[in-house]
């Protein structure tokens, strides 16, 4: 039987044996989780952009990434007006937080892709899907009516139903092509439809098994891109 | 756990570094007494994290390093360890080694860290690495625990390689999806192109779903628990 002197002198030394090497550890690699994280989210940006690069986001280079970043990509933050937010970039925004403040106050990030082809303008939404949150990049044409493409993720769907929204490449690909405003130049957003598209403009087939997430899906979008309304209308004038 | 422990009493003579004693602590863990079919430990994250076989393989990696590390270290201190806060202190080791193996996969592989979320985390509550810790690690030396360690996580990460290898193919049609390797193997190739340049065979078959869903895993390891015991008849209870 150990004293319980003994007791404490052995759990305090073990407890700063083992808080001196992680803190060592995390501070140490702090540096290179950061970069890992930003990169991530890049390729997710660059995802919904994918029919306009020469490869795939998912297989590219942190380097790559990072050229395509640097040389043609212009990151802007607006605000609920419209207006273009100085002194911030839109990889700054954290989508999460920004959810959480009231309607007005929050701050949107715009990734700016300049091609020869034109401009493409990738918008964030975020929303929630069955068991956590859900958030996507929406690439528009300069038109900002037509979608040039989608890329989804999510916090923690159901693998093989939910999660189909990023795991299948079919889901997003749907979304190309589809249209925000209907021909009287209302916004009508697009909706992920069970059982048969009736307005191919404006509705893309939803996966089964996963009607939540759809609706999800569907919710963020009509209430996310309507958030950015006030400054595609400003850029349209 | 302790009528599974496999401790035995300690041996008076110059102790071999491999003898048969040694070698059976490795490969007892994979047959007779392994810890998922057998003690039926760890069953949760074999459930969750076997969709893919890259994830799987990394995860497997992980435990490995833990029950061994974790072995090793318990095994140093057995004897300086108080009895009344063990189950504490070898937490704090389990806990230890699970952040430096959180902290690496992020700084080297960090799509791989996303899919495998709080499961690395969770490799702490992992019934496998405490229930070494009690039933082997206490009351052995350091070589003989770190072998135990190797073992129970290969025993552990075999299962679940089979598993996972099992739920990609027939769920997704894929092998490796995610990694370099990737690789398509049944099923049209358009359907889950995980970047793979292979096409794959049996063009017609269609992906099961319920493969990927954590019920296909409950089947699989049931299946693979029957068996196991129609194998090795030995695991049988006759009482």
């Amino acid at each position: 039987m150990h004293s319980t002197r003994y007791i404490f002198t052995f759990v305090t030394l073990l407890t700063m044996v083992v808080a001196l090497v992680l803190s060592l550890l995390a501070t140490g690699l702090k540096p290179i989780h950061d970069r890992n994280e930003a990169i991530y989210n890049k390729k997710a940006i660059l995802s919904a952009i994918e029919s306009n690069l020469d490869a795939k986001a998912s297989t590219m280079t942190d380097d790559q990434v990072q050229t395509i970043f640097d040389s043609q990509i212009e990151q802007i933050v607006v605000d609920m007006n419209g207006n273009v937010i100085d002194g911030v970039i839109a990889e700054q925004i954290d989508m999460a937080r920004e959810r959480k403040k009231p309607v007005a106050d929050q701050r949107l990030p715009i990734y700016i892709y300049n091609s020869q082809e034109g401009k493409i303008y990738i918008v964030s939404v975020r929303g929630s899907g069955l068991w956590d949150e859900i958030w996507g990049s929406i690439a528009l044409e300069d038109d900002f009516n037509t979608i040039a493409g989608a890329a989804f993720d999510h916090k923690g769907e159901t693998p093989g139903l939910g999660a189909e929204i990023k795991d299948n490449p079919k889901f997003p690909a749907q979304f190309v092509g589809k249209k925000l405003y209907n021909e009287s130049g209302e916004f009508v957003s697009v909706e992920v439809k069970k059982g048969g598209i009736r307005e191919p403009a404006h509705q893309v087939d939803a996966i089964s098994g996963s009607t939540i997430t759809g609706n999800g899906v569907t919710e963020m979008l009509d209430r996310g891109l309507q958030y950015y309304e006030p400054y595609f209308n400003k850029q349209k004038n | 756990m302790a009528e599974t422990s496999v401790s035995q009493p300690v041996v008076k003579e110059r102790e071999r570094l491999f003898g048969p004693k040694e070698r059976r602590l490795l490969t007892d863990p994979l047959n007779d007494n392994n810890p998922i079919t057998v003690q039926v430990l760890g069953i949760c994250s074999a459930l969750a994290v076997t969709t893919l076989v890259y994830p799987s393989l990394i995860m497997a990696i992980s435990v490995v390093f833990v029950t061994a590390m974790s072995s090793l270290f318990t095994s140093l201190l057995r004897k300086n360890i108080p009895k009344q806060v063990r189950m504490i202190v070898q937490l704090v080791i389990i806990a230890t080694l699970v952040t430096i193996v959180e902290q690496a996969l992020k700084a080297l592989n960090f799509e791989v860290y996303k899919q495998l979320s709080v499961f690395i985390g969770l490799i702490i509550t992992n019934c496998i690495v405490m229930g070494r810790l009690e039933a082997f690690a206490m009351a052995n030396r350091p070589w003989r625990s770190l072998l135990d360690g190797i073992g129970n996580g290969l025993g552990y990460g075999a299962i679940l390689i089979i598993v996972a290898v099992l739920r990609e193919l027939f769920g997704k049609g894929t092998l490796f999806a995610g990694s370099p390797l990737a690789w398509q193997i049944i099923g049209p190739s358009s359907e889950y192109l995980f970047d793979t340049t292979s096409i794959g065979w049996l063009g017609w078959y269609q992906n099961n779903n319920l493969m990927v869903l954590s019920g296909a895993a409950m089947f699989i390891i049931g299946i693979l628990i029957w068996i196991h015991r129609t194998w090795n008849p030995k695991l049988v209870d006759v009482s």
